[in-house]
């Protein structure tokens, strides 16, 4: 029995009728991270002997029936943003580089309590901030469909992890697509809820109002098993919303019929690579045959929601990134001559180039004489993209697009042209804007065998609508993992 | 309409940002922050008068509770963090000069 091919479901399943023990799932998943992670790079931290530790606890518990969630005993993997107590949380920043919070985010309690085992922290864009795990101040993840490409971002290792096999289910966060673009990339499910659906409490802050934390994972019925897991009210969190309908597994069935699909015409115009579009609009023709109503619309403004994004984000970072001061934790520059050098020192030596740039991006549009003609205008044009997704979702239950407008590109290909990179988030970054949930799950693969991905947009507090036609598309198609994870192990790749 | 960054605007920046830029990162960040601004100077196209900023989509309240005591002192383990510590306390260089 080859527990790697299992899903995290069938997994937990095997493991409550004894077939399967914890302790095999974790080893399993360290095995395969082993063979595969000089390739692929998902992990910052790996917690061999913690998880090892965790497994028998688990087991334990889960042989004594206290233990009986869904998933219960299945190895995961948490993006390196997110407080993890005791365990090394980077931010995959050299500020961060050697941090030991002392307490664990929510939504990282919420996994652990429900039974899974954390095997280690995945790495990212620094703080969350760029499009491609390129700007990691611990190197590169590289995607496990072809290593010469990326695996997107910024959750780039945890949507890799859960592609190469190296975990069964992973945390990610989106500010701006973080979740739904590198899931394309990478040929692996991942949902982005409501704001204010999964607690913030212990996420390191980028852009307080657009993050949210959600999973990833290699099937739509574990991902939404998972966000059924993280989705809870916190009173820690004060943009926590107190939901009554978090029951998202309800929504797993194989029916679309009557099911309204919008598909915005202003996302399928020039930029978006031709290969995609026709992946992308050929899901739509199987959810239509399925009895879906499939229609175009214009959703409008659409190419407002980058510039009124980054000037939004750049202004919440900041100010969410002043806390990194060298006094209490993280990185102190050397030999400073007093209080305010070794701030300005500790921050210029500790934070990576496009940290700086957002930063500064930031403080300028928030500086008097600058705020009311960029931050305000742009919380303006954020109200009329806002009404623009109201208008479209009182004539559609979901709104069907790509992704991203190509698959991943090349390795080293990005960084140099910031605004470039910056308009691969056209299909992802309005949803954060108008906090709506999106998913994105693989729709096809280009003619370089990378995949491709269908993203799925619903109104706020609509994920169900989203999660029946995920899973009514899914039901038309096998999963299918990279080679990777048979024939690449351990090669390295330079 | 390209935005012109001029040197004392990166200075005066950098100040709010508490950044120490070099020669060449302040060179390279007026390039990057005018052609930032030329590419949001874009929203200029929409007529916001009337519309709202919004921050939070959602109506956000504060919200309060009782000033409960629910964990315990942790100082050790939050020292452990720290760069410098002096008698149980975080230690930084002159405060004034």
């Amino acid at each position: 029995m080859d527990v790697l091919n299992m899903t995290a479901l069938e997994l937990s399943e095997k493991i409550k009728k004894r077939e399967v023990t914890v302790e095999e799932a974790v080893k399993a998943s360290l095995e395969q991270i082993k063979s595969v992670e000089k390739t692929v790079h998902a992990y910052v931290t790996i917690d061999e002997k913690g998880a090892l530790k965790k497994a028998r606890e688990i087991q334990k518990k889960i042989d004594e029936g206290e233990l009986t969630g869904p998933l219960a005993g299945v190895p995961v993997a948490i993006k390196d943003n997110m407080c993890t107590k005791d365990m090394l949380t980077t931010c995959s920043s050299k500020i961060l580089g050697n941090f030991v919070p002392t307490y664990t985010a929510q939504a990282v309690e919420n996994m652990e309590a429900a039974g899974m085992i954390i095997l280690g922290k995945t790495n990212m864009d620094e703080f969350a901030m760029g499009s491609t795990t390129e700007t990691s101040a611990f190197g590169v993840t590289r995607n496990p469909w072809n290593p010469e490409h990326v695996p997107g971002g910024s959750s780039g290792g945890s949507c890799a992890a859960v592609a190469a096999g190296e975990c069964f289910l992973a945390l990610g966060s989106d500010t701006g697509g973080s979740i739904r673009q590198p899931s394309g990339f990478c040929g692996v499910t991942g949902i982005k809820p409501t704001y204010g659906t999964v607690s913030r409490y212990g996420l390191i802050a980028y852009g307080s109002s657009l993050d949210q934390i959600g999973p990833v994972a290699r099937s739509v019925s574990d991902c939404v098993a998972a966000l059924e897991v993280l989705a809870s009210y916190d009173k820690k969190d004060s943009t926590s919303i107190k939901r009554e309908d978090c029951d998202f597994t309800s929504a797993l069935v194989d029916d679309v019929q009557g099911l309204r699909i919008g598909i915005p015409g202003d996302y399928f115009g020039e930029g978006l690579d031709t290969e995609v579009k026709a992946a992308v609009l050929k899901a739509a023709e199987i959810l239509k045959e399925k009895g879906a109503i499939v229609e175009e619309f214009d959703l409008s403004l659409v190419d407002y929601a980058i510039p009124a994004y980054y000037t939004i984000a750049s202004a919440e970072a900041s100010s969410n990134l002043e806390r990194f001061d060298g006094v209490k934790y993280g990185y102190r520059a050397k030999d400073c001559e007093g209080l305010h050098q070794m701030y300005k020192r500790s921050r210029s030596e500790g934070f990576g180039e496009e940290v700086k740039r957002r930063i500064m991006l930031g403080s300028f549009v928030l500086s008097s004489g600058y705020y009311d003609a960029y931050y305000l205008k742009a919380l303006r044009v954020k109200a009329m993209i806002k009404q623009a997704f109201d208008r479209a979702f009182s004539s559609y239950d979901v709104i069907l697009g790509p992704s991203a407008p190509t698959t991943a590109p090349k390795l080293g290909q990005s960084l140099s042209d910031p605004l470039k990179m910056y308009l691969g988030d056209i299909y992802t970054i309005s949803a954060n804007l108008a906090g709506i949930p999106g998913m994105t799950l693989p729709c096809g693969k280009d003619s370089n065998g990378l995949p491709i991905g269908l993203q799925l947009l619903g109104n706020c507090f609509e994920e169900k609508k989203i999660i029946r036609a995920a899973y009514s598309y899914e039901c038309s198609r096998n999963y299918e993992a990279p080679e990777i994870a048979a024939s690449e192990a351990g090669k390295v790749v330079e | 309409m390209a935005n012109i960054i001029s040197d004392e605007t990166i200075e005066y920046v950098s100040i709010l940002a508490k950044l120490e830029l070099s020669e060449q990162e302040k060179k390279q960040a007026r390039k990057d922050m005018a052609r930032m601004l030329d590419y949001i100077d874009k929203l200029n196209e929409l007529d916001t008068t009337g519309v709202e900023p919004v921050s939070h989509v959602f109506s956000v309240n504060n919200v309060f509770r009782e000033d409960v005591v629910t964990n315990s002192d942790d100082s050790q383990n939050m020292l452990k963090n720290a760069p410098a510590v002096k008698e149980q306390s975080y230690k930084v260089p002159k405060t004034v000069l």
